[in-house]
């Protein structure tokens, strides 16, 4: 950025460094011509409408929810899932800040980043989903269901969300330099990180203890008492696969943020993402045996939700952890990447699972969403994307901040 | 060790708030409503049941609902009806495999729960069971997270979807009426006598009495005594009561307890979480720290 400021002959204005990249608006805005921004362009222009849409007209004009189908998609994947693949933050910062596995320091701050806007997106995507979004903050200042776990969870996330924020000051102040406000949040990591733990523990397991409340409308095969624990442990590994993906997907889109950074490392780091991964997954796998034993489901598995139930625990559990532990064994970055891509898929389809498909399993009526949803799934999901890339290409995300080089 | 001070100093902060937090909880355990036995309910005897639909339409009148659907014409019966955002209780028919001629006609509404899953999932308390017994709603708290509606067993709570200001609609026993003194508005229309209300205790006694004083009339089962920790609304029925669409799985225990463990982990990870992570951080960085020193020893000594 700065060398394109120096060959041209223009003055360096705040707008022009921190917001259009050292370009003039005309540059910049021709910079914006590419086939992704055509396609995420499109998005928005068919999904900001259907949102508003939605406003006006409610809810039924919009989705297919019905009576005996409260929650859709937009809880299923943007609210369950959105979550679960945001905990990169959490447990990218308990091993790094807690653990002191400091090689694993380059991922932490795109990983946080990655948990702030993943959060950020999935109120928006509740905001959405809310008979009544204005209410929203009515149990933190107005009325206290406290017998209710979506009680804990709303406090939960919203202190956590808190917590993300405080993460990632850093990183904005830098990008601003205010190097005071910057010292400031550094020193406060190790509370943050702890207290970031403890909440992520509670409210990603407590997403789970949601759906204890409904023995007789999921299907026995996920219907559990351990789905809060389910819920957790498929929190962290849904965090680690999210981090090598988007690492794996980084070094290809933001090449020119990592000049002068070490590719081995970055290799090195995901091999050990993967080895974690896969040690999770296999102690998952054995937890999701003992929901089977425990609940008495064997004969369940030889029906059709069986099979289905198989693809999960097979397909998108113990495979990718198969593969996790051949591609770290064989130094195989490729390899662990697909495991992680998998392992995204998997853990996806899980939330699906148990709020969409295995929910209501023996009613007469079955729920798909409809394109609308569909089409403000991707919306919300487009948003989150150019957010994340706008913040990417300004902040030292990616990058160390030139001043901050080799300061740890 | 500066830092460890500090971070001390914010895990006795997030203990105490921890604390805090824990404290409304009891509090409203503390505020027990009455014993169930005392409670409002009520009994409805489908034997007596002749499908008028006089309950639905005055249901309807007293709420301001619409006029049900096709009153007065049979066929409404051909299809099996569930409870709208604008029809509160509906009458349905059922064929009784015993007695070919005569159908057996069930009305459901809500089953105001003893221990309700609603009330104990909602997190504005929007729903609320009162201490007279009624399972009432309060729209003025609902944001609209439609949780009520995946935890309710017997899928009551019903959303107005159609609406930009959607709300929750249910029976409400008729609570207002109720507190002035007056029957809910089904119960007084009903030509039949088939619903009775009073005192939960009594009512179950009325209900044994007609099962041993009239044997052969009805199943020995009143349907909602035990009932997924027992409801307010109580049945009496000639045939078993799966054969007239009644959720046969619920068990006994209260549903509003089952998120009650995960709920009780809470204090416990909040106050034991931090201490135990910090812990692990402080083990960390000695062990770091004193590889560090050892490498540089080691590097002196060579």
């Amino acid at each position: 950025m700065t060398t394109t400021a120096e060959r041209r002959p223009v003055v360096p204005s705040w707008p022009r460094e921190k917001l259009l990249m050292g370009l003039s608006l005309r540059e910049y805005l021709r910079s914006l011509a590419t086939p992704f921004n055509a396609v995420a362009g499109l998005i928005l222009l068919i999904g900001l409408p259907v949102i508003a849409y939605r406003f006006i007209f409610g809810l039924g004009a919009v989705t297919n929810l019905s009576q005996a189908n409260p929650w859709g998609i937009w809880i299923g994947f943007d609210v369950l899932a959105g979550v679960a693949l945001a905990a990169g933050g959490y447990v990218l910062a308990g091993t790094v800040y807690l653990f002191g596995l400091k090689e694993y320091r380059p991922v932490v701050r795109p990983a946080i980043l990655t948990g702030f806007l993943g959060y950020f997106f999935v109120v928006v995507g509740l905001l959405v989903d809310l008979g009544q979004p204005w209410r929203l903050p009515y149990p933190i200042v107005f009325s206290y269901g406290v017998t209710s776990v979506m009680f804990e969870v709303a406090w939960c996330v919203l202190l956590y969300f808190t917590v993300l924020s405080l993460e990632f000051s850093p990183t904005v102040f830098e990008w601003l330099g205010w190097e005071k406000a910057r010292r400031w949040a550094s020193r406060i990591t190790i509370g943050l990180v702890v207290s970031g733990v403890v909440l992520s523990i509670l409210h990603q397991s407590s997403l789970g203890a949601l759906f204890l409340m409904a023995p007789t409308k999921i299907h026995p095969l996920w219907y559990s008492p351990f789905i809060p624990l389910y819920f957790f442990v498929s929190s962290i590994i849904a965090g680690l696969s999210m981090v090598i993906v988007e690492t794996g997907l980084s070094h290809r889109i933001f090449q020119d943020q990592l000049r002068g950074q070490a590719h081995a490392d970055i290799g090195a780091i995901t091999l050990g993402l993967g080895k974690a991964a896969s040690v999770v997954l296999f102690s998952y796998f054995f937890m999701k045996l003992l929901g089977i034993a425990d609940g008495g489901n064997w004969k369940l598995l030889n029906t059709p939700y069986g099979y289905w139930f198989l693809v999960e625990l097979l397909g998108f559990i113990l495979l990718p952890c198969f593969l996790f532990a051949h591609g770290a064994r064989e130094r195989s970055v490729k390899l662990v990447r697909a495991a992680a891509a998998m392992t995204v898929v998997g853990v996806v389809v899980n939330r699906l699972n148990i709020s969409v498909i295995a929910f209501n399993w023996a009613g007469p009526e079955r729920y798909v969403p409809s394109w609308m949803e569909l089409t403000v799934t991707l919306t919300i999901v487009t948003l989150g994307l150019l957010t994340f890339r706008w913040i990417v290409n300004r902040m030292p995300v990616l990058r160390e901040h030139p001043a901050r080089r080799g300061a740890h | 060790m500066k830092v460890n001070r500090r971070a001390f100093l914010k895990m006795v902060g997030a203990t105490s708030s921890a604390a805090l937090m824990g404290g409304p909880a009891k509090a409203r355990a503390g505020r027990r409503a009455p014993r169930s036995g005392e409670t409002l309910a009520m009994l409805i005897d489908t034997t007596r049941c002749i499908g008028c639909r006089s309950c639905e339409m005055a249901c309807n009148k007293a709420n301001g609902l619409p006029t049900p659907e096709r009153l007065g014409q049979p066929s409404v019966f051909d299809a099996r009806r569930a409870t709208r955002p604008d029809a509160f209780t509906v009458v349905n028919r059922y064929a009784d495999p015993k007695n070919g001629r005569k159908p057996a006609f069930v009305k459901s509404q809500c089953m105001h729960c003893v221990e309700p899953a609603c009330a104990s999932a909602c997190p504005v308390a929007a729903l609320e069971k009162t201490p007279e017994g009624p399972v009432v709603y309060n729209a003025e708290r609902c944001m609209g997270c439609r949780y009520c509606m995946v935890a309710c067993p017997f899928g009551i709570p019903k959303y107005e979807y159609e609406k930009a200001v959607p709300y929750v609609r249910k029976c409400s026993f008729c609570f207002g009426r109720v507190r002035q003194g007056q029957l809910p508005a089904c119960a007084s229309a009903c030509p039949m006598k088939a619903i009775t209300v009073g005192k939960r205790g009594e009512l179950l006694e009325i209900a044994k009495t007609r099962i041993y004083q009239t044997p052969g009339r009805y199943v020995r089962h009143i349907y909602g005594e035990h009932e997924a920790g027992g409801t307010g609304v109580m049945y009496l029925s000639a045939v078993p009561f799966a054969q007239l669409g009644f959720p046969a799985d619920l068990g006994t225990e209260s549903h509003a307890q089952l998120t009650s463990a995960s709920l009780a982990a809470v204090p416990f990870i909040l106050t034991l979480g931090p201490p135990f992570l910090l812990a692990i951080h402080a083990f960390a960085k000695d062990r770091a720290e004193a590889a560090q020193q050892g490498s540089k020893e080691r590097g002196g000594a060579s």
